[in-house]
């Protein structure tokens, strides 16, 4: 659905445009059919900017990308066509009614029957009864919904969301968040751009890590295992320090600690390796309270990528 | 079509829910058409200089050739014409200019512009529709005022030449075709105006400078030293009608997405 092949975005700032900004170096990713991608980086990282490339508003410096199986920088028309973008902000036509906004993207994109399409997402999103009433006096997560719908409105087939859930209250956030998993069951290939790592860690299948380049990407499970390996804690009533060296030396452990009345064990396979630690803590008289995995959030991958990527600190 | 339509439509609906705007478009045609009217009123054929000939009208010398067989009263009144056919003809190129002027500017500051180039639109088919809903009151609501002042001046006594100068050829060539080539020349201008800044005064203000050639013709005229005839007009509706098409076609050249979305602050 997504293929970029080393696109880059150069700016020309300053008066005379003699300073270059780097805003995106040789991005090549890969996303799939009915994938929700998530997008994750600082602020001014480059997501904006490479949301605006692979929706054909701005051109890439170098590269090349093929959305929805057109070509960027001959096929704009078409993949403009093909794609729905909430924007990072709702844009919208605040004096017009809701209803009127949509009639006019539903338009603009050739939808055939627009007042269908029009009434089925303002149902959707629970607008219906506000229909005909100005957005300017919508609040915040009510423009962000008819944002939402706006992007749908064509039905595209891939749809990019720049920070859906910012600036919403945790209400109006959560509602376009479900619509979000509501999407993604409907097999939609979705591109988002997030500061939110929960959000990502619950709706996307793979997530890139980005600041100017891709610094990773994968699933946020594979991240955890490739950046922290797995770690299983014991927690013991009391905790003797020669069972560390002992531990450490059984096959597939690679780093063993005490934390206060708990044993944290580094291990490639707990599937395997757990029984073989539970046998030998029984044996040596260990009283077993609690197993369980230690889990590293996505923050906390996504802020040590960063870190590297800034020479260690943040 | 479908796109050029839409955008008409969005424009207007926003338009004319700004009563300021409403205001603002129906006061000068209505000063517009009110003072011809109420000047050829108060210089009426009781004025006191109806038996003395045109040279004694204290005219510009260069204006008296227009006033053959007249005598003063009438060559004031052609006089008087003159400037406000003039008006006519600037009020499609003022009243678009407005409208225009916010067009992209508008889009921008209010971060509608984004989703709206993300659309199929061309850019040939947003600055068509962003014309046109400008160009299309301006024109109509010039013709309208002209068809009020016309209709209006049957109602005031006026001799039969002060009436065949006000229905020669010229005005209507001025109103009906050098007016409506103004307003696309103020429109493409206004809208190129609003694509390159980033407040809607500045727009407004730099838009309004499309009127200072139009300004220095009125000028010419007052001081006598110009008198609008055919010829005069055949040549201005050939040079705009030139301007007009190169700006059209200049517009969709420096009308650059990426700059409009990523160069303002």
């Amino acid at each position: 659905m997504i293929k970029t092949q080393k696109i880059s975005k150069t700016f020309r700032i300053g008066k005379k445009g003699q300073t270059e900004l780097q805003a995106v170096q040789n991005l090549t990713l890969e996303v799939d059919k009915g994938e929700v991608f998530g997008f994750l980086g600082p602020n001014g990282a480059g997501k904006t900017t490479t949301v605006r490339m692979l929706t054909a508003l701005i051109r890439p410096s170098t590269g090349q990308a093929q959305i929805a199986g057109y070509e960027l920088g001959k096929q704009d028309t078409e993949i403009r066509r093909n794609v729905g973008i909430l924007t990072e902000s709702p844009g919208m036509y605040e004096r017009l009614s809701a209803e009127k906004n949509l009639t006019i993207f539903a338009n603009l994109y050739d939808v055939p029957d627009v007042a269908q399409a029009v009434n089925k997402y303002l149902s959707m999103l629970g607008l219906w009864e506000r229909r005909y009433d100005a957005v300017g006096s919508f609040s915040k997560g009510m423009r962000q919904k008819l944002a939402v719908a706006r992007a749908l409105i064509h039905e595209p087939q891939i749809l990019f969301l720049d920070e859906p859930t910012t600036g919403l209250d945790p209400e109006a956030a959560k509602t376009v968040r479900n619509f979000i998993e509501e999407l993604k069951t409907q097999g939609r290939t979705i591109f988002m751009t997030t500061h939110n790592l929960d959000e990502a860690e619950r709706l996307c299948d793979r997530v890139g890590i980005f600041r100017q380049q891709l610094l990773t990407l994968d699933t946020p499970a594979n991240l955890r295992k490739q950046l922290f390996g797995r770690k299983v804690v014991f927690h013991l009533r009391e905790v003797n320090p020669i069972w560390v060296e002992e531990v450490s030396k059984l096959d597939g452990i690679s780093h063993v600690e005490i934390v206060e009345n708990k044993l944290v064990v580094s291990m490639q396979d707990p599937e395997q390796s757990n029984p073989i630690i539970i046998q030998y803590l029984v044996g040596v008289g260990a009283q077993i309270l609690f197993v369980g995995e230690l889990r590293h959030s996505l923050e906390q991958i996504y802020l040590e990528m960063v870190k590297t990527s800034q020479g260690g600190s943040l | 079509m479908r796109h050029i339509r839409t955008i008409i439509d969005k424009e207007w609906a926003e338009v004319f829910k700004n009563r300021m705007v409403i205001m603002t478009m129906a006061l000068l045609p209505l000063l517009f058409t009110a003072i011809p009217l109420l000047m050829l009123a108060f210089t009426g054929n009781g004025s006191q200089s109806v038996d003395l000939p045109a040279q004694s009208s204290g005219l510009p010398a260069g204006f008296l050739a227009a006033c053959e067989d007249m005598n003063a009263n009438e060559c004031m009144q052609v006089y008087l014409l003159n400037q406000s056919m003039l008006m006519f003809m600037m009020m499609p190129l003022m009243i678009p200019t407005t409208i225009a002027a916010y067009s992209i500017v508008g889009e921008k500051t209010t971060r509608s512009l984004e989703p709206l180039l993300a659309t199929p639109i061309t850019t040939l088919e947003l600055l068509a529709g962003k014309s046109l809903a400008a160009f299309i009151p301006g024109v109509l609501i010039t013709y309208g005022a002209y068809a009020v002042f016309l209709i209006g001046t049957h109602f005031l006594k006026i001799s039969a030449a002060v009436r065949a100068y006000l229905l020669s050829p010229v005005w209507f060539l001025g109103i009906l075709l050098l007016g409506p080539l103004l307003a696309v020349i103020g429109t493409m201008f206004a809208i190129f105006i609003s694509s390159r800044v980033s407040d809607p005064r500045v727009a407004e203000q730099l838009s309004g400078l499309v009127i200072l050639p139009l300004m220095l013709v009125l000028g010419i005229v007052l001081a006598g030293l110009l008198v609008i005839n055919l010829w005069f007009m055949l040549i201005s509706i050939l040079v705009c009608a030139l301007v007009a098409y190169a700006l059209l076609h200049l517009g969709t050249i420096v009308f650059d997405r990426e700059n409009i979305l990523t160069k303002w602050k």
